[in-house]
């Protein structure tokens, strides 16, 4: 992934102190909380920086994805049932105890299913658009920046990263 | 963890995927080998007919049902013990999760291959479909084979989904260090991941949910495989205990697989320094729980026939205990239990090599429990005019000799392409873990929720 058409000031960081230091940099020269972008190639639950994210409704999601998985296994099972009036084993023909067996197994489903969309939604994947990046962040460094800065605030910014220790982009 | 132990691990676990060593052919062509060999009979099969195989009245679940029972207790190696690992929050599961998922996945696709390979006319297997059909056959929800259809469907869906999220970043970083081809196709896998701190908080959301959805639903298939036998009024199988002595045994079979597999790898891709032998020893532990467990209900079972007295059930388990199955009965409490139990009990013996041992057993032990649920009980039902015999022709042994090689050429090719072990939660691992009062611990799950 290139980032080449994607106006950005960043930095890279050796260790996810200085990038700590360095989103404290940036909210110090009034950079909103949104425009700050941190990526990595791993998380760091440790730091402040890596939870600046908006509650999520994944798990009520999840919830209704299985609601529907459970009303779509019901109406499955009994409208067949009730098209094919087969008599088995002296079961009534719509036979609850082995139709939750079919409901059960949607719900699960149908929760899975909502859990992996919403989080690609939500994580905007998959994507073949430019966005920020660096390469180097696959061996172990660190970006943080700031996408589409005003360009009267782009040498203050980079001041602002360079001071935090960071190998500023010259882009 | 600093930079350069963050390239160490980057450069020692993507070395198995970027070069290629000559054995990796050689095994590659020796398992492919046997996979064409069973693919021939299986072949020879179809354009002769079931009667090549030793299935016969009264005798008609043999072999392919036994290895169907296997695989999918298999199966429960990966997504489950790596769903549970992670909710309960193991750190020591992160270098074992991914070898554990993929044997998941691979098993329940060999797994569900068996009753289309049972049917005889394999191009027929789309009966198990809820399709609405043209000649007015509807599937039978009612069916328990209905109910695998859908069971061992939402399993494999969940587990490929289970396998596949955590391994995004992975492909994001093949991504970055390879070229040409490679390159566009783990560009592809990867699906534009970044690394944002709102991609990988939503990802970590997502895998918790995934975690908490997947154990009910793989408790529910092996317990729904144990409902096509135990919903049929055949001595031995007609038990309320079938469903968790099936969980319990695919766990423990799971576990054993799953034991077997890590050695192997950590001897071929040279992973020494991330598989260490307290993997080896935690997954012993809980292998002697599930010995445990194993014997426990095998002597619940058993003893519960025996005291009911019923003579079709007394039949079946005479044939077990000194009969002409015995053998088999007593290789497998051996390879079960009483060998297992000391090797993994005493803290001396539970080394590497002694927990590979008795998971080599183990797996053993478990294909015969599965042949001994099915095939005594067929040929010794409620009468004496319809006992029968069971002898496994070569067709039979040269397929499931096959998906033994299919499982292992599937997991080689795997490690080939992906790394096998997670490199990010690796290096998550490597973080410093700060000692938080529960009032701290609430503060800092809070921070999630207050920024705008």
């Amino acid at each position: 992934m290139e980032s080449a058409a994607v106006n950005a000031v960043y930095a890279l960081y050796s260790d996810p102190d200085s990038a700590q230091l360095a989103v404290e940099g940036l909210r110090r020269e009034g950079v909103a909380e949104r425009s700050i972008t941190v990526i990595s190639s791993e998380p760091f639950e440790e730091y402040e920086f890596s939870r600046r994210d908006k509650p999520t409704w994944i798990f009520w999601i999840a919830t209704a994805g299985g609601a529907v998985g459970l009303v779509a296994a019901y109406l499955l099972a009994s409208i067949t049932q009730r098209m094919w009036p087969l008599v088995t084993g002296g079961m009534p023909i719509v036979a609850m105890w082995p139709n939750l067996i079919i409901m059960f197994e949607l719900t699960m489903l149908g929760a899975i299913i909502a859990t992996v969309i919403t989080l690609l939604i939500t994580a905007r994947l998959p994507t073949t658009r430019s966005k920020l990046y660096d390469p180097e962040i696959s061996n172990g460094k660190i970006l943080v920046g700031v996408e589409n800065p005003p360009e009267n605030s782009i040498e203050k910014l980079r001041q602002a990263l360079r001071a935090t220790g960071g190998e500023v982009h010259p882009g | 963890m600093n930079l350069e132990t963050r390239n160490k691990i980057n450069d020692d676990l993507l070395r198995p995927v970027l070069h290629t060593s000559p054995w990796f052919y050689v095994i590659i062509a020796v398992l492919g080998g046997i996979i064409l060999a069973g693919l021939g009979s299986w072949m020879y099969q179809m354009s002769h007919g079931l009667v090549v195989a030793g299935i016969k009245w009264p005798v008609y679940w043999a072999f392919y049902i036994t290895n169907f029972v296997f695989w999918i207790g298999i199966s429960h190696a990966g997504t489950l013990i790596s769903a549970i690992l992670r909710l309960v929050n193991a750190t020591w599961r992160r270098p074992v999760t991914r070898c554990a998922e993929v044997i998941t996945v691979f098993a329940l696709m060999i797994g569900a291959m068996f009753p289309i390979i049972h049917l005889g006319r394999p191009w027929l297997a789309f009966y198990l479909m809820p399709y609405p059909s043209e000649r007015g056959i509807w599937p039978n929800f009612r069916s328990p084979l209905v109910w695998d259809f859908f069971a061992i469907s939402t399993y494999l869906t969940g587990s490929t989904l289970f396998l596949f999220l955590p391994a995004i970043p992975d492909f994001a970083l093949m991504r970055d260090r390879t070229n040409g081809l490679r390159k566009r196709i783990y560009g592809a896998l990867a699906l534009g991941w970044q690394g944002t701190t709102k991609q990988w908080h939503r990802l970590e959301s997502a895998m918790q949910i995934m975690a908490i959805a997947i154990v009910p639903v793989a408790i529910s298939v092996h317990t729904i495989v144990s409902f096509d036998f135990s919903m049929a009024p055949v001595p031995m199988w007609h038990s309320t205990v079938f469903g968790p002595y099936f969980v319990a045994g695919a766990i423990f079979s799971g576990i054993a697989a799953l034991i077997v597999a890590m050695a192997v790898l950590r001897r071929l891709l040279h992973l020494e320094e991330y598989l260490h032998p307290v993997h080896f020893h935690n997954l012993g532990k809980l292998l002697l729980t599930m010995s445990l467990l194993w014997g426990y209900f095998t002597f619940v079972e058993r003893l519960t026939v025996w005291y009911g007295n019923s003579p079709s059930e007394m039949a079946v388990f005479w044939e077990t205990q000194t009969g002409s199955y015995a053998p088999l009965f007593w290789t497998m409490v051996f390879c079960n239990f009483v060998i297992p139990l000391p090797l993994l009990s005493i803290r001396r013996l539970r080394t590497i090599t002694g927990t590979v041992v008795a998971s080599s057993l183990i797996v053993v032990g478990m294909w015969l429990e599965r042949f001994l649920i099915i095939v005594p009980s067929l040929a010794t039902k409620n009468l004496p005019y319809s006992w029968g015999f069971y002898r496994p022709q070569p067709v039979e042994i040269m397929i499931t000799i096959a998906t033994f090689a299919a499982m292992a050429f599937l997991y080689v090719l795997f490690s080939k392409f992906v790394p096998i072990i997670s490199i990010w939660e690796l290096k998550v691992g490597g973080h410093p873990r700060p000692v938080l009062t529960p009032q701290e611990e609430e503060e800092a799950q809070e921070l999630w929720r207050v920024r705008p």
